[in-house]
């Protein structure tokens, strides 16, 4: 093994050992927003071995998202009338953890098969078409009520398939004591740290699977791919197998992000997974930087908190230069959506790299010195 | 039979809108080789502009709606200069995601500046239906139907009889040797993303009086003209227009006939067609089939 594979897993380590160490450093509101961060960061893990990795670009991985959030969803659902599928309804079928992997396939088989007709479809055509199912993919879901739950959406905030803190009331004097989730030795006792350890460990597994998958030859297929189909195809590299498999490899991630978003939230409905979320994971890579790894944290806490904390703070963002047609409405839900827009554009114009492409400039400046 | 037919014709007055920015979309493809997908929200943004002029500063519906149309030039050409031109002959990627960064601007600065709740856009036809022979046919859907047939007769006739017409199409066809003959290619396709975003405009001000003026305007309709772009042959202005006429058509008799998919799986059709055209014939009823050179 080389020295430069052993420092980074080292630093791998590293970094585990302090995803594990930080909810006790931090406020259950915090870990909250965190796990979000993890979800994303699952995605875009995805999504960037699709585009980044393999050029296929991808306008509409919400709407694998959509797949793997609703099948945890309807998997957990105890609704009443219960859902109902080929004439089996659904009731607490499946504990939250154990549909996270099905959500998974489910996905990644939607992806491969999508893979198919995508393959006579290049660049341009492809962002189109998968563009084009991120804004079918709701209608599809209202249409087919008895088994999605149609625009209202399925609620498992209350299902007994749903891993929580269990809350006991003692009968005689009202008081009420909480009993903390225990996993493998591990006692946790708020939601918000379960969901944080759920979604952090299975965004590392993630990674390092990613790291894994992309260090040899199958990744170095995939970039061949991207970087000239003929080139590639020359030397051998099927393009079909490849393709699809890129495909289906990206959409289980997006699933397995789905479905852990459907258990952070509790809830789902169409509006769960909007064109807006693909899109915004796009832009989560462009900022990481297409192709990169690590740095697609940095794309996950942007789109994280560019959506939760810039809306709150429209005003501090609202340029005076902005023409006053009307009137501003300052708690108008168009704040973040300017400013990723910008920004998308400028990392575009200044910095195609994303951060990868600015810390290999630095990197390169450090080492031309010495 | 009658009902049939008040389905063709409000078909064609919705396909018409869909021709209009389908349209926009074919003539930035065919001078830059790109999909623009903030079509759809340049042209709500400018409706917004137009609104506005009515609404807060007392303009009456033409001189807002010629305003709006200049007003949609000077922004196309400006976004083209300022941040298409710099990406452009790099990556196609970069280009879409350039494209998308303006989709997300446009639409959040429209909320921010007009807010989301929904509102009515006058339409300069009135709402009433002429009889002919036991069709009630919509004053306000001829309208549409007027307008578009009446900008896509005068582009035309732009693209053929001037010389900044003859320039276009010159460098669309062949930058370089236009280059070399003196043509300023990079003002050529500045020019084309303004004469888009005023077709874009336009489709806009002719959509909301029907659909209510929202910053999510025109995102089914953007799909709706992809299709229509795609099933016409996405570098046929000719078979952007009829492309767009048989969508809307075929969308609203579909609507009516097949209940199976009735209102709420229209999206999906329209989608199902862009598959079906892209896998089966990717150059649509009126392209020209490519030939790559390897």
């Amino acid at each position: 093994m080389r020295r430069a594979e052993l420092t980074r897993i080292a630093l791998f380590a590293l970094a585990v050992a302090a995803v594990f160490l930080l909810p006790f450093a931090i406020s259950d509101f915090r870990a909250q927003q965190l796990s979000y961060v993890g979800i994303y960061l699952i995605a875009l893990l995805g999504l960037n071995l699709l585009t980044g990795i393999t050029g296929q670009i991808s306008l509409g991985h919400g709407a694998f998202m959509l797949i793997g959030g609703y099948t945890t969803a309807i998997l957990m659902s105890n609704q009443d009338p219960p859902l109902e599928l080929l004439g089996h309804q659904f009731t607490n079928d499946v504990r939250d953890i154990w549909t996270i992997p099905i959500a998974g396939l489910v996905a990644g088989l939607a992806g491969f098969l999508f893979g198919f007709p995508a393959l006579r479809l290049t660049g341009l055509y492809l962002a189109l078409a998968t563009f084009a199912v991120a804004v079918a993919a709701p209608a599809v879901v209202k249409k087919y009520q008895g088994f999605t739950g149609g625009g209202v959406g399925i609620n498992i905030f209350e299902v007994e398939t749903r891993t929580r803190p269990k809350e006991v009331t003692d009968p005689v004097t009202f008081e009420t004591t909480r009993e903390p989730i225990n996993i493998v030795g591990l006692e946790i006792d708020t939601f918000n740290d379960w969901l944080y350890y759920l979604s952090w460990t299975i965004a590392l597994v993630l990674f390092a699977v990613a790291w894994l998958l992309l260090r040899g030859r199958f990744g170095r297929s995939l970039r061949a791919v991207r970087d000239s189909e003929l080139a590639a195809a020359s030397s051998g590299i099927n393009l079909a197998t490849y393709k699809t498999l890129a495909f289906g490899i990206s959409a289980f991630y997006a699933g397995v992000a789905g479905s852990l978003l459907a258990i952070a939230t509790t809830f789902v409905n169409p509006d769960t997974f909007p064109i807006a979320l693909s899109i915004f994971l796009l832009v989560g890579v462009v900022v990481g930087g297409l192709g990169s790894l690590w740095p697609l944290v940095f794309g996950a806490v942007f789109i994280h908190f560019m959506q939760i904390e810039w809306a709150q703070r429209t005003e501090a963002i609202v340029p005076d230069f902005i023409p006053v047609l009307g009137d501003i409405d300052t708690d108008a839900p168009g704040a973040p959506a300017v400013a990723f827009g910008v920004i998308l554009i400028l990392i575009m114009l200044i910095a195609p790299g994303g951060v990868a492409g600015l810390v290999r400039r630095l990197r390169a400046l450090a080492t031309r010195r010495g | 039979m009658a009902q049939f037919l008040q389905q063709v014709v409000s078909g064609l007055a919705t396909g018409s809108i869909f021709a209009a920015l389908a349209l926009a979309l074919v003539l930035i493809h065919r001078a830059t080789g790109v999909i623009n997908f903030a079509q759809g929200e340049m042209a709500m943004f400018t409706t917004y502009v137009a609104w506005a002029l009515m609404e807060h500063h007392g303009w009456s519906y033409w001189p807002a709606f010629v305003a709006t149309l200049m007003i949609a030039f000077v922004l196309g050409v400006g976004i083209q200069r300022v941040a298409i031109q710099p990406v452009t002959g790099t990556s196609v990627l970069a280009v879409v995601i350039v494209t998308i960064g303006l989709l997300l601007t446009f639409n959040g600065l429209a909320a921010l500046t007009w807010g989301a709740e929904p509102q009515a856009f006058e339409s300069p036809f009135p709402n009433a239906t002429w009889d002919i022979g036991g069709v009630a046919v919509g004053q306000r859907d001829v309208g549409t139907l007027a307008v578009v047939i009446a900008l896509v007769l005068l582009l035309w006739a732009f693209f053929q009889f001037t010389k900044i017409g003859l320039a276009l199409r010159a460098s669309a066809l062949n930058p370089d040797a236009s280059r070399l003959v003196g043509v300023r290619v990079g003002w050529m396709l500045a020019i084309g993303w303004g004469l888009a975003a005023v077709l874009g405009a336009v489709a806009g001000m002719l959509a909301a009086p029907s659909f209510l003026l929202a910053p999510t305007l025109m995102q089914a309709l953007l799909i709706y003209a992809f299709a229509a772009a795609v099933l016409g042959g996405i570098d046929s202005p000719f078979g952007a227009v009829v492309g767009g006429l048989l969508l809307g058509v075929g969308l609203n008799l579909i609507e009516t006939y097949v209940d199976f998919v009735g209102a709420d799986l229209k999206l999906p059709v329209a989608l199902l067609i862009i598959l079906v055209v892209l896998l089966v014939r990717p150059a649509g009823i009126f392209g020209k089939p490519v030939t790559r050179r390897v």
